[in-house]
């Protein structure tokens, strides 16, 4: 298109008096109509009022525009709706242009009203300057494979994959060992409900004979490809590979029980750890009547900062259950602190109390020592050391990430915190997300979470999921990335900088390509790559410099 | 001049704006998506049309909406503000954190930069004195961070530090730096040479003396610019050679 070709529209809007009471919006129109590819300009006192959009489309019409730029209120509020007002009179909206003459000049400039002005002056022509280079962009649309993938056959992927199955999506349900369930099958009772983990594991059934979900055990995965709406997922069973495709991914791989192999002497037979408990008080084994807990065993230390969330209430648990089982044992509890948040876990914990079971606080510096029939163990609270006697050591250790997150990490392509769990989006407003669209996190995988926590991540990690899946397709941005191939000399620079893997390299041109369903348009590897070689759509450098020639002007 | 990253920053000036906050009408501001979308060179590109000051503003590091954009600005602004400092230019360019929250920590940035620059004084490229220099310098600046060499550098700075290469390495923070400093300083001068030559051929002490450096440095800095075909004997006056530069050699 040549300059002769482009037709500016500029619309100034009074917003009542927000802007027309301190700016001088008729003399900013009819500057505006002085400036170069400016075809028509006008003041509304409401541009975004049905009266306004109105005015709009029909001087699009009437005087063939092919730029619309309003002055008003800020584009992160009202952009959308103007882009759809171009859009229906024919114009992409990507060659659309806002200036923020409110938010950011009529609000923060009352008292100096011809400054204002002045300053609304500049940015409009700024933006004149820009729109005349803006392109017409497209919104590409991406078809969805509507069915997912939960990785992680827990409590927690097993209720995700049975959220999204229910709901009508297709879920391959992918786990390593031989069977479903979990952690969840070494499981005696589970807290605070004290029923059977078992009664629990019945939803295996529900998911095996149910129409939408395919299970695989004993899969490796080799590898994973693809993007949102689209991923493939390589596994191997049984020596056979198989490509499962899906939109989204749900990884739930959870977490393992630290081995307290080499802390306070653990044989497990005197010394044992709380899952073995599980097991002897699954199978009524119990014989000891002395029995000695000790909690944070190979946690909250330098190598472990973290605190594995689960361990005070299974030791309570635990604790209670040996009490129902005989009256007469005497258990007692060594903790550095007791997390009993919310009103079950609390009460919970004051009726372990009420059953006798003995609670003492020990230090970190000071740790308890196991001796031939006693532990000794100093008590800040008495300032003395403690005899306990025992005939059995139950140690509580953390839950740690799996051995083979980093390998599952590096595909995805997501992020690892510092003890291998998985990193979400944001703590607070994307605690299921990860920032690669299109992946979910629930339950241990993410941090050592209890069945309640693991089983609601689970649902909200499935309902994430669906937002997605119900869409017919995907809409992508315009604004992306876009390589030169003729000027990319493939160093590399741009895949490594992409927050979002969103550029690989085209290994037969050995050139680097950005996928536009991926990229998010921040522009990094614009602003990076050594030979300027990106163009970043929407926000090219020549827009930005002709803002930037326009204001500064000649020296 | 601001630069305002759609996120954080654009959003905290149109909360000063709905607290009504007021701030010095000086400042024109320019959204990018990203704070890391600001080409160093666009900061150069300001100057060089004669604007005073620039902010650029991101969101506060570990909030970034594009999760490591605002390092990449920091790194890039670092950097730049290193190449400014060489020419007297630094104090002029700031980067800092608002976060969409921040209305009043935006227009108080806004209103101490303002008066901030105000006693600075107008851009010196608009003093009539020394202007020449001050473009030539300002040129050359923006050259460097043209230049593949820097550019690569920076683009791999976070990389280079943070993870091994495929020897597995791992470059010390102090190492990189002394590498960065030492590309910035160097390629400046280079080119300062190339913008010197540009139109009349001169011989390695002229250029020395003009430049303000030994003859010794820019005989190395000239033996560096031929072999990237930028630079080239011009002619040869009583066995005195003299350079010139030659059309955008291969780098």
């Amino acid at each position: 298109m040549t300059s002769e070709d482009i037709r500016i529209g500029v619309f100034v809007c009074h917003c009542g008096t927000n802007i027309g009471g301190v700016l001088d919006v008729p003399s900013l129109a009819n500057y505006a109509r002085t400036l170069p590819n400016v075809t028509y300009s006008t003041d509304n006192l409401y541009m975004c009022s049905e009266v306004g959009l109105t005015e709009i489309k029909e001087n699009i019409k009437e005087h063939k525009l092919n730029r619309v730029i309003v002055a008003s209120c800020s584009p992160r509020t009202h952009e959308p709706l103007f882009r759809a007002i171009c859009q229906e009179a024919g114009i992409n909206p990507y060659l659309f242009e806002m200036v923020n003459i409110r938010d950011q000049d009529s609000w923060v400039h009352m008292k100096e009203p011809e400054k204002g002005t002045e300053k609304a002056r500049d940015l409009i022509r700024m933006s004149v300057h820009k729109a005349a280079l803006l392109e017409p962009l497209e919104r590409v649309k991406v078809a969805i494979n509507h069915s997912a993938i939960v990785i992680g056959g827990g409590i927690a992927g097993m209720t995700a994959a049975l959220n999204l199955g229910n709901q009508g999506f297709i879920v391959s349900l992918i786990e390593k060992e031989p069977e479903l369930g979990g952690l969840l099958k070494s499981l005696n009772k589970v807290f605070p409900s004290n029923e059977d983990a078992s009664t629990l594991l019945e939803i295996i059934d529900i998911i095996e004979s149910h129409d939408n979900i395919h299970v695989y055990t004993s899969v490796i995965i080799e590898n994973i490809t693809g993007f949102i709406g689209n991923y493939k997922v390589t596994i191997k069973q049984n020596k056979e590979t198989i490509d499962v495709d899906a939109g989204v991914i749900i990884v739930a791989t959870g977490a393992i029980p630290l081995s307290p192999e080499g802390y306070f002497g653990y044989d497990q037979k005197k010394i044992i750890s709380q899952l073995d408990l599980e097991s002897l008080l699954k199978n009524d084994q119990v014989k000891a009547n002395n029995i000695t807990m000790i909690l944070c065993v190979g946690c909250r230390n330098e190598e472990r900062r973290y605190c594995s969330n689960i361990c005070c209430m299974s030791a309570i648990k635990n604790a209670m259950l040996l009490i129902e089982k005989n009256p007469n044992a005497h258990i007692t509890i060594l903790f550095r602190d007791i997390q009993s948040a919310g009103t079950e876990y609390e009460k919970y914990y004051r009726k372990a109390r009420e059953m006798g079971i003995l609670f003492i606080n020990y230090l970190p510096e000071k740790p308890p020592v196991i001796k031939k029939d006693f532990v000794d163990v100093y008590s800040a609270l008495l300032n003395q050391d403690i005899k306990i006697p025992q005939d059995l050591v139950v140690l509580s250790t953390p839950l740690i990430a799996n051995e083979d997150s980093e390998v599952l990490a590096k595909m995805l392509k997501v992020p690892l915190e510092e003890n291998n769990f998985f990193l979400e989006a944001h703590v607070k407003l994307r605690p299921v997300d990860f920032a690669t669209d299109g992946i979910y996190v629930c339950g241990s995988a993410h941090w050592p979470a209890d069945i309640a926590e693991s089983t609601s991540q689970a649902n909200a990690a499935a309902s994430r999921a669906s937002t997605i899946l119900w869409k017919d397709h995907l809409e992508v941005e315009g604004s992306t990335a876009e390589v030169k191939t003729e000027l990319c000399i493939g160093c590399e620079a741009c895949i490594r900088i992409c927050p979002y893997n969103a550029i690989t390299k085209d290994e037969e041109t050995d050139t680097a390509i950005v996928n536009k369903i991926v990229c998010k348009g921040c522009g990094l590897c614009g602003a990076s790559c050594p030979k300027n070689a990106i163009i970043i759509h929407h926000f090219t450098s020549d827009q930005i410099r002709a803002e930037i020639f326009t204001y500064g002007g000649a020296i | 001049m601001g630069f305002l990253c759609n996120w954080c920053s654009y959003a905290g000036a149109d909360l000063a704006g709905v607290s009504r906050i007021q701030y010095p009408t000086n400042i024109r501001i320019i959204r990018v998506m990203c704070s890391g979308r600001v080409d160093p060179t666009f900061v150069i590109d300001a100057f060089l049309h004669g604007i005073d000051g620039v902010l650029v503003l991101g969101c506060h590091l570990g909030d970034c909406h594009y999760i490591t954009g605002n390092y990449e600005a920091e790194i890039k602004m670092s950097s730049l503000s290193r190449l400014l400092s060489l020419v007297k230019f630094s104090d002029r360019m700031r980067l800092d954190w608002v976060s969409a929250a921040e209305g009043n920590r935006f227009a108080q940035i806004v209103s101490e930069f303002t008066k901030y620059i105000q006693e600075l004084g107008p851009s010196p490229i608009k003093e009539s004195k020394n202007k020449t220099q001050i473009i030539d310098d300002l040129e050359a600046v923006k050259s460097v961070l043209e230049s593949s060499r820097l550019r690569g550098l920076i683009a791999r700075q976070r990389d280079l530090v943070t993870e091994k290469n495929v020897y597995g390495n791992q470059i010390p923070v102090e190492r990189f730096e002394i590498l960065l400093n030492d590309a910035i300083h160097n390629e400046f001068i280079r080119h300062k040479i190339v913008i010197k030559i540009k139109e009349i051929g001169k011989s390695v002490p002229d250029i020395a003396n003009e430049i303000g450096i030994k003859a010794k440095e820019v005989l190395d800095h000239i033996v560096v610019l031929r072999s990237r075909g930028l630079v080239d004997v011009h002619e040869i006056n009583e066995e005195i050679p003299t350079f010139i530069s030659i059309r955008e050699g291969q780098e």
